[in-house]
């Protein structure tokens, strides 16, 4: 399994914090607060994991997907996108939600089983999460081929895993892509296991980024735990979008470090020792901050006060979320059609008959 | 006897049908390794190898397409999809090609195969992974499509599909994979496909159910037994064929009839129920049918999930219903 795995692609930061010569010259031209800013994220992001994790557990939310490990994948991604751009999720992106503009209270929302959790404010251009696998890359193709027609400049990234690859939609999506020459892009991040399926079980190649050849788009694979490397791979990608050179498709390498999900065990299926060896030495977070305590842009106070920042806003969306108003048995109609048809009026009355009657 | 709960049924009976014909073979998402997402699969990889229980690519068509050419090449694939809701990647392989190729080759290449699919709600699932859309399936000609509702039935109905000459969807109500412990024979037995099962006998109302709707017309029927109301309780079982005989055998003995599905009203196998008992008991009956549904809206997310599914007291306010008619 490592094997198949063990070329990362482009890094520009060593899992021990140093720059490589070409992270020499990515690192130089980012200005100092979006520097910070990275940190920040996969910090919050991070946290805001592990306390969704005790929710569940204290079964104050529901089936919880985990995204622990994959967050320099996400913060890289997203931040090098526009408001005005598109963003396709799947069930495991609250990183890029949060940061396209989704409120911590929604995301609880959605984990608590509930549909407004799947709404973003006004001008967030950030679909709920796509459950069935694979079946947003196609809509992402759609978005930016729309872009392209009205002729906005706003690209479309649909996020997904490794194992979306081995479905229908994946290829239908990228060759759309190549045949309308769209600007999309696709981010898989590849963290090796479609819940207890390794990456070799999804594809005979060695890497996903290869099978952008088939579709006359760009490929490029990445080390999806080096945020640097990721942020400046994906504003190539957004920036060839933009200048109507077409699609691409990046593979950032990483791991999710824990279970599928909160319903999932990976030790039925992982080796301790990889795990131990990804979480352990290629930890995304600690790699960023010795580089940034390297730079002298990060402290050991700024991390304290950062994490106490966190936390508070965190909590404050539990409370916030948990004393949201139980949504009443009726709202189960309240937006399956623009205008309700009278026989779905007739079963909505029966529903509050019975209500009434319990 | 061992005493089996649901998805250990299903597990021993996939267990016996690897053993006694090397021509089975289980494919589908994480049936190998992990033992299925439910753990229907749990120690058949360790004990049959990879040849026999694999864990494929993540692709639903991949899945039955690739099962269906097994088929036609003499192997007993049983495919698991690992929730009903996500059938609908490989639906153009089962409505396309697995359910008509009998027909479009006349006789020469049946798609002999299962495909197994947990389903329906009432266990908090995320998203989108608690539909019932069994309506779908029955109405696609040449497939069969069986529900148990108890860990003997499911035993028995799962190696009647694997030997059955036809592909058959086996639906699996989550709800009732750990719900009860029953004895279950060690030995092979089948219980045959478009055989109704009669719960319990009454003589005022017949329940038809079917999944998880069983227990919970059971415990509706239970409720008026007690008011000295006797409730006929019927295990449908069989969505397709239909055991029409057992049913309106039962209609005419009552003169009434509740149906309970958890899916979505509008055309739902209890309009079919509806329409079948009208076509053949109309002067048995003393009350219209009613039903117990889903209502016509996407399975909501487990905030409202109680509050779309039947429960006793709906099934109960229906039966007044047809009582006070
Ligand atoms: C069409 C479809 N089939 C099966 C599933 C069940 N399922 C949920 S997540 C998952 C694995 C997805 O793996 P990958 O695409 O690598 O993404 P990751 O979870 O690793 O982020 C499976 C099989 C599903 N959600 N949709």
């Amino acid at each position: 399994m490592l094997r198949q795995i063990e070329k990362v692609g482009i890094q520009y930061i060593q899992p021990d914090g140093t720059l490589t010569p070409e992270g020499e010259v990515a690192w130089k031209p980012i200005e100092r607060p979006l520097k910070i800013e990275f940190y920040k994220w996969m910090r919050k992001i991070r946290l805001f994991d592990q306390r969704s994790i005790i929710l569940q557990r204290q079964g104050r939310i529901g089936t919880y997907a985990p995204l622990q490990g994959q967050e320099a994948a996400q913060v890289g991604s997203t931040l090098s996108l526009n408001r005005e751009d598109w963003i396709f999720p799947s069930y495991r992106e609250h990183g890029v939600a949060m940061i396209a503009g989704m409120p911590l209270k929604q995301i609880l929302l959605y984990w608590m089983g509930r549909v407004e959790g799947c709404r973003p404010p006004e001008g967030v251009k950030l679909f709920p999460p796509s459950v069935p696998i694979a079946t947003q890359i196609p809509h992402a193709a759609g978005a930016a081929w729309a872009s392209k027609l009205k002729g906005e400049p706003s690209v479309a990234v649909a996020y997904f895993g490794d194992g979306a690859t081995s479905e229908g939609d994946f290829h239908e999506g990228l060759n759309f892509a190549g045949v309308f020459r769209l600007p999309v892009i696709f981010f898989c991040q590849n963290n090796q296991y479609a819940i207890s399926v390794p990456f070799s079980r999804q594809t005979a190649t060695e890497t996903v980024a290869e099978k952008a050849a088939a579709y006359a788009i760009r490929g490029v694979r990445v080390d999806g735990n080096d945020v640097l490397a990721v942020y400046t791979v994906m504003k190539e990608a957004v920036k060839r979008a933009r200048t109507g050179e077409g699609a691409t498709l990046i593979e950032a390498v990483t791991y999710r470090h824990g279970a599928h999900t909160t319903a999932d065990d990976a030790g039925r299926y992982r080796e301790q020792e990889e795990a131990r060896e990804w979480v352990e030495l290629r930890d995304p977070l600690k790699r960023y901050r010795r580089l940034l305590e390297a730079e002298g842009l990060w402290s050991e106070a700024e991390e304290r006060d950062w994490e106490a920042c966190c936390k508070q806003e965190i909590e404050e969306a539990v409370c916030e979320a948990e004393s949201a108003k139980a949504p009443p048995a009726s709202h189960l109609f309240a937006h399956v059609f623009a205008d309700l048809p009278p026989s779905l009026v007739r079963q909505r009355e029966s529903l509050l008959r019975q209500e009434e009657g319990r | 006897m061992a005493q089996f709960t649901l998805i250990q049924a299903i597990n021993d009976a996939m267990r016996l049908a690897l053993e006694r014909d090397p021509g089975v073979v289980i494919l589908g998402e994480d049936v190998g390794k992990n033992g299925g997402v439910f753990r229907a699969t749990e120690g058949l990889w360790e004990r049959f190898g990879d040849d026999r229980v694999i864990d494929t690519p993540l692709a639903e068509a991949g899945i039955v397409g690739t099962a269906i050419g097994m088929a036609v090449n003499g192997l007993r694939p049983i495919v698991e999809i690992q929730f009903l809701g996500f059938a609908y990647p490989g639906f153009e392989q089962i409505v396309s090609h697995a359910a008509r190729l009998r027909t479009r080759t006349q006789g020469m290449f049946p798609a002999a195969m299962v495909i197994r699919a947990p389903y329906g709600g009432g266990i908090r699932a995320p998203e989108l992974h608690s539909d019932s859309t069994e309506a779908l399936f029955v109405h696609t000609p040449g497939l069969k499509v069986v529900v148990p509702s108890t860990p003997y039935d499911a035993k028995g109905l799962l190696l009647a599909a694997i030997s059955d000459p036809d592909p058959v969807l086996f639906l699996e109500p989550m709800k009732l994979y750990r719900a009860v412990r029953e004895e279950v024979p060690e030995e092979a037995y089948e219980v045959p496909i478009g055989q109704a099962r009669v719960v319990r006998e009454g003589e005022d109302v017949t329940l038809l159910a079917w999944g998880a709707m069983v227990p919970v017309a059971i415990a509706a029927a239970e409720e008026w037994t007690q008011k000295g109301v006797s409730c006929e309780v019927i295990d449908v079982r069989s969505l397709y064929p239909l055991d029409e005989e057992t049913l309106v055998a039962s209609v005419k003995k009552t003169g009434r009839a509740v149906i309970v599905h958890e899916a979505p009203r509008t055309a739902g196998v209890g309009a079919e129920l509806a329409a079948l008992l009208q076509e053949q008991a109309f002067l048995w009956l003393e009350a219209p049918i009613a039903r117990v549904t889903g209502y016509d809206v996407p399975v909501p997310m487990f905030a409202l999930e109680d509050a779309f599914r039947p429960d006793a007291y709906r099934v109960s306010e229906a039966v007044r219903q047809v009582i006070a008619f």
